[in-house]
């Protein structure tokens, strides 16, 4: 039924098992949409925050997608800027899960601020010293970019690409963008950074604190660092989620051990200078403001040293040795453990700059702040978890996503079934196809 | 602000008064302190031994007005993305503008006493009270982050009324605190610290050279090695309270941490 719309030269499910599965997502989707609701119309009343826990499990996932939607401008500026052409097999997937990401993580922030209306006063009255006024800013500006990065894939759709006009201007916006790869690498270098900064700066709280250099904390570039590390590993992982759900080989495996190598180099960059700035904090800026490394890790139900043991060794060293190492990146299950650690090490980074600051009690005589999220907050979390799979979806469907699906599963015999959804082939062949 | 707590009762009565002056709202259910708008809120500290060593302190918290390491540095405004909490630098007071305010609680991450409240929903008051709400002082609305003003509404009647009378300077007595007025046990002082004829700076003798620090040996302040640079001093002549207001390491401090009850 809706042949006409699927890509040449691609097999996909009938059109009643993808509504299907479209559906199971939407009940997901709406029950998170009610809760979203009810935030806007209630009040963050419906969430179990409170006056010591004013950040919680929305900004953890705020920081987390934007972390893990790294993958976008990393594999843009490797492909654009520093011309690893391989990688145009991929780049496609990693601005569309960048996209999903980033919107996500816009509308996050919309559900979680008290007054939604006067969202834009960030814009209006920004403080210009304040990291949420960089992160605000660029994360708009870079979600811009990701819509035009976005943009072409839509126009590459077989229907939309029989317009001259959308074809030629798909054709145009793949040839200069490059200038936006540049930009989002640079917007996001800022907002990464400056997402990084949002606890790095408190100096109220020692858990959180970090000395910089100028006006930024070593947060700011640890984050930038590990979102570039990391979203690469998130790029992977959803790309071999998507061939296990689809049953098919979507990416060539150079492109993916070349991420891989590049990624795992990155990690273990990160993580050795991640480990220097726990040590320099542990012994010398917590030390400085009367506090121990075990006072932040001890007297608590859950924050024990085992999360740093966690986020540093077992998800930072583990995978970053396995990815570069050849053996590591071409055995499939040392890969699947590699980018699925990586993956929880950012996660879990971002949970410990997040929750962590706020459970770790400050005053003498104030106790550890335990909090555990409500419904609503799950819902609100899961919503834009279903609201990628289905734009992936749809996506993956209608639009030409992976370059060498086609390639990597042929379809017997490829020529007649094109004719048959396509009878009227010949008109199309002045149009030159959009190269990406 | 001086606080001596060596007088302090813990009576409550800075609360109320806080409470009653500025409309601060509050529920039907305000079993959880988490919850709960208290712009002073009293702590009760003990010295955690056991009879008859068992020593108890109860320390009001205020907003502490910080100043930061350079003048308007405060922790909550130098974070805030809308600048709808500002420094003033004629008074030294942290401002909040409600309007402005769109409920980010940056702010509140960054405070370190607790002293910011968010408003999870929107003040409902008993039949009638409304008319003993203050007119001076503006309800908050859900959705939006508040704190202790130092009574700023004052400030300024005061001001206009100085202004009124030849723009003369204003008395130590026509600025005052509800919660320093209240206090039956005159536990709190207010005044300017700048001003070496105001009680406060006789009891805090700050040091302006080193960032505030008191020069009385008696006078502390909350979390001082942070730097947050607050106005408000404690006095106590119990060392183990004195120690309660700072964190330090095993080889800084003699003494046993307090436990806080309550």
């Amino acid at each position: 039924m809706d042949s006409a719309l699927i890509p040449k030269g691609v097999k996909r499910c009938p059109l009643w098992q993808f509504l299907l599965f479209i559906g199971a997502a939407g009940i997901v989707l709406l029950w998170g949409v009610y809760a979203m609701l009810l935030c806007w119309f209630k009040g963050l009343n419906q969430t179990n925050m409170n006056d010591y826990y004013g950040f919680a499990l929305w900004i953890w996932a705020d920081l987390a997608v934007i972390a893990v939607g790294g993958g976008a401008f990393f594999t843009g500026l490797l492909r654009y800027i520093f011309g690893k052409d391989v990688l145009k097999n991929i780049i496609n997937y990693a601005v569309l899960i960048g996209f999903i990401c980033y919107s996500s993580a816009l509308l996050i922030l919309a559900i979680d601020i008290g007054q939604p209306l006067r969202g834009w006063f960030i814009f209006w009255h920004a403080n210009v010293h304040s990291m949420l006024t960089e992160v605000a800013f660029c994360l708009s500006c870079y979600f811009g970019v990701l819509t035009i990065e976005y943009l072409p894939l839509i126009l590459e759709n077989r229907q939309i690409d029989k317009v001259p006009f959308f074809h030629y201007l798909g054709h145009n916006m793949h040839e200069v963008m490059a200038v936006f790869a540049a930009t989002g690498a640079f917007l996001s270098f800022f907002h990464q950074g400056s997402l990084g900064g949002v606890t790095g700066v408190l100096f109220g709280r020692p858990f959180g604190y970090r000395e910089g250099v100028f006006i930024w904390p070593w947060t700011f570039f640890l984050f930038t660092w590990s979102a570039a590390a990391c979203g690469p590993c998130f790029t992977i992982l959803v790309t071999k989620i998507t061939e296990k759900i689809t049953r098919k080989k979507l990416v060539k495996d150079n492109a993916i051990e070349l991420l891989a190598k590049i990624s795992g180099w990155m990690i273990l960059t990160y993580i050795i200078a991640k480990t220097i700035d726990t040590w320099y904090w542990a012994t010398v800026t917590a030390p400085s403001k009367g506090f121990t490394l075990m006072d932040f890790y001890s007297n608590n139900p859950l924050y024990g040293i085992w999360i740093l043991v966690v986020e540093i060794l077992i998800c930072g060293y583990v995978p970053a040795l396995i990815l570069i190492t050849k053996k590591g990146r071409k055995h499939s299950i040392t890969l699947w453990a590699a980018i699925i650690l990586a993956v929880i090490g950012v996660c879990l980074n971002r949970w410990v700059m997040v929750l962590q600051v706020m459970a770790v009690p400050v005053m003498t005589f104030d106790h550890w702040a335990m909090y555990y999220p409500s419904w609503q907050e799950v819902a609100t979390t899961i919503l834009p978890v279903a609201y990628g799979v289905i734009l992936i979806a749809i996506s993956y469907r209608y639009l030409p996503v992976f370059p060498n699906e086609a390639e990597l599963n042929p379809i017997e015999p490829l020529s007649e079934a094109v004719t048959a959804i396509e009878p009227s082939m010949a008109s199309e062949q002045e149009l030159k196809p959009a190269e990406a | 602000m001086v606080i001596d707590l060596d007088k302090c009762t813990g009576c409550g009565s800075c609360m109320v008064a806080c409470m009653a002056e500025n409309n601060v709202p509050f529920r039907k259910d305000e079993s959880d302190k988490r919850l709960s708008i208290t712009w002073m809120r009293i702590f009760r500290l003990t010295n955690g031994k056991s009879f008859p060593k068992t020593d108890i302190c109860y320390l009001p918290r205020p907003c502490m007005q910080c100043a930061g390491q350079h003048e308007g540095h405060s922790p909550c405004v130098s974070v805030c993305p809308a600048t709808a909490t500002d420094y003033g630098v004629e008074t030294g007071i942290v401002s909040q503008i409600y309007t402005r305010c769109f409920g980010c609680r940056y702010c509140m991450a960054s405070c370190p006493y607790h002293s910011r409240y968010f408003n999870w929903w929107d003040p409902i008051w008993p039949d009638g009270m409304e008319k003993y709400l203050s007119p001076n002082v503006s309800p908050r609305m859900r959705g939006v982050v508040e704190k202790c003003s130092f009574c700023y509404h004052r400030y300024q009647l005061a001001q206009e009324k100085a202004f009124m009378e030849g723009g003369r300077e204003l008395k130590e007595a026509e600025y005052q605190t509800a919660c320093a007025q209240a206090c039956p046990a005159n536990a709190i002082t207010f005044g300017d610290l700048n001003n070496p004829d105001h009680t406060v700076h006789r009891l805090a003798k700050p040091d302006f050279e080193h960032g505030g620090r008191p020069r009385n040996p008696h006078a502390f302040r909350l979390l001082e090695r942070l730097g947050t640079n607050p106005k408000v001093y404690y006095l106590s002549s119990r060392k183990w309270i004195q120690q309660a207001g700072d964190n330090y390491l095993k080889n800084e401090a003699k003494m046993k941490k307090p436990v806080h009850h309550g």
